[in-house]
């Protein structure tokens, strides 16, 4: 017997428990490779039918340059057209007329600069009104706070139909009752917020340590009173970090929702549109875009800061 | 006075488990009792059941002449604020500040709007500084409760119980997550509440000679039904045996389980 050999068998200890357990633990492995190779093909035969029945891999007759009529895959023939359609928004700037050339780029700035400052004002409002919303509703909605099945399974359903229903239709919606303008994306985006922002507080909500709302009732305080002195204060720092975040995503929504009359920038990109005026398009996107990285930048740095401020009183 | 808590036949059972099995206890005004047994005896069950934290599947709880298992809304809450509770991990708000952690004691006297606006009178607040003041925490009243050591949060909790004005304090295990200089401390704070406001103690203790020291009653629970009730002197060591189930056991040491403070000599 050589030196080597000698030193793996002092290295791995024969007996009958090790052994039993490599038995054991191979035979677990084994299963646990299986279970991942089947889940592996599964997921693969989910995704190529959702292709197929998605389209991606249709066969379409296109036109050729020299007229005939051809079969090809949509994909490679498709991707040419996007390329197509950007290149028509980009506009044309020269180095010796740049300034000429961003006027005429940029030139309703007056009345983007003024739909701009609507949209950020429609975001703003109905983020107080989602916040309001969403805070009050986030406490029945939550399994471990409501007082009953009943109220918990109404505030549920409730916040949900607010969320599924997106913005854009909300203010067809109200457009519809209220006529043309701001206050419908208001009430629009206020909706969806409150449903959106109900559920993400009220799953705040579940994970609180719930000792401190036992305090409350134990020392005679009502419902209320165990919300307001005992959740409160926990969920605080989470609610002001959601709703920053929801100033941002409001933005954006508030930013299209013009498209269908409710205010704000959305009501230019119609008008662009139909008027095939492309360059129109991305001047609309480079502001839309601008803005929202100011915000998305500054509340970033306001969450974090409050996020690592201590003593927030609630 | 005739302020007697009386528990007959209450029983409290958790699906197919029977927590507390038909208690009957008359507690006399101004006494010190202790509640020992083993875990899951039924002991915080049974101090919950009177705060009505829970309530009983059968059996009466009355005190001073009042049904406590009848009552409902206000008149529940008002009961509430008169037996003030000491939970073992505090239960406080972390986040929010010493003194409104013992105002919390006064929100069964407030109005919705009132209390929502965290709004309270100088009355009152002078009252919880007082409060704060007998267990020697004035200087952190404006500190996060959460910032405070295990010791002094649970003496919050007895300044919060001590605005409630009530006249029976229940403890729940209060020492059981403290360190013995501190657990000392407590249940002085405890004792002296007990001797100079005259207000009734019930306290969860796992620690026996806790229990000898400082209760004038001991009543000790097993398997839901109270299996001692006596006086410290009338807990022998094979009553002790029979309470904690240590037949197996040759000897049994008290100072094993004991957070008290020993000279070494």
């Amino acid at each position: 017997m050589s030196a080597t050999a000698d030193s793996a068998n002092m290295a791995i200890p024969q007996n009958a428990v090790v052994s039993q357990f490599e038995q054991d633990f191979s035979e677990r492995r084994r299963k646990s490779r299986r279970a991942w190779a089947i889940g592996s093909v599964l997921f693969f035969i989910c995704f190529m039918l959702t292709s197929w029945i998605g389209d991606f891999f249709k066969v379409t007759q296109v036109t050729m340059p020299d007229g005939s009529r051809e079969w090809r895959w949509i994909i490679p023939v498709g991707i040419p057209r996007l390329g197509e359609y950007i290149s028509k928004t980009i506009p044309t700037l020269h180095r010796d007329s740049l300034g000429a050339d961003l006027a005429d780029w940029f030139w309703r700035w007056r009345t983007w600069l003024k739909l701009l400052f609507e949209t950020i004002l429609i975001a703003y409002m109905a983020t107080v009104l989602g916040v309001v919303g969403g805070f009050l509703l986030s406490f029945p909605a939550a399994r471990n706070l409501a007082p009953n099945k009943w109220i918990l399974w109404l505030t549920r359903r409730y916040l949900e139909i607010a969320r599924t229903v997106p913005e854009l239709v909300w203010a067809i919606i109200f457009v519809f009752c209220f006529s043309v303008g701001p206050m419908a994306g208001v009430l629009a985006i206020s909706l969806h917020a409150t449903g959106a922002l109900g559920k993400l507080y009220s799953e705040v909500n579940e994970n609180i340590d719930m000792r401190p709302l036992e305090g409350v009732k134990a020392a005679g305080g009502t419902w209320f009173d165990q919300i307001r002195y005992g959740a409160v204060p926990q969920v605080m720092p989470n609610i002001i970090s959601y709703t920053l975040l929801r100033f941002e995503i409001n933005v954006r929504a508030s930013s299209i929702i013009g498209y269908v009359g409710a205010g704000g920038l959305g009501q230019e990109f119609r008008t662009a549109m139909s008027f095939q005026e492309y360059t129109d398009l991305s001047a609309l996107f480079v502001i839309i875009f601008v803005t929202v990285m100011t915000i998305d930048y500054g509340s970033e740095k306001l969450r974090h800061r409050i996020i690592g401020m201590e003593g927030i009183r609630a | 006075m005739t302020q007697y808590l009386t528990l007959s036949d209450v029983t409290r059972q958790f699906g197919p488990t029977t927590a507390v099995d038909r208690v009957s206890l008359k507690i006399e005004p101004g006494q010190f009792v202790g509640v020992i047994g083993r875990s899951g005896a039924g002991k915080s069950t049974l101090l919950r059941l009177i705060n009505r934290l829970i309530d009983p599947t059968s059996g009466s709880i009355s005190f001073d002449g009042t049904e406590i298992t009848a009552l409902k809304g206000k008149a529940l809450r008002e009961w509430r604020r008169d037996c003030a509770m000491i939970f073992q991990q505090f239960n406080l708000v972390d986040r929010l500040d010493v003194l409104t952690n013992v105002l919390i004691g006064r929100l069964a006297e407030h109005g919705f709007l009132s209390s929502m606006a965290m709004q309270f009178t100088d009355a009152e607040r002078a009252q919880a500084i007082a409060a704060l003041d007998r267990l020697d925490l004035v200087p952190q009243a404006l500190q996060r409760a959460g910032t405070l050591s295990g010791g002094q949060q649970q003496r919050v909790a007895i300044a919060k119980a001590l605005v409630q004005k009530p006249k029976i304090m229940l403890a729940d295990e209060p020492i059981a997550s403290l360190d013995p200089a501190n657990a000392t401390l407590v249940m002085d704070g405890l004792k002296q509440i007990n001797q100079d406001d005259g207000i009734t103690v019930l306290v969860n203790l796992h620690t026996l000679d806790t229990a000898r020291a400082y209760c004038d009653r001991i009543i000790a629970m097993r398997e839901g039904r109270v299996f001692f009730d006596g006086t410290a002197r009338q807990l022998t060591d094979d009553v002790v045996r029979d309470i904690y189930g240590l037949k197996g056991l040759q000897e049994f040491n008290e100072a094993v389980t004991s957070t008290a403070l020993r000279e070494t000599a």
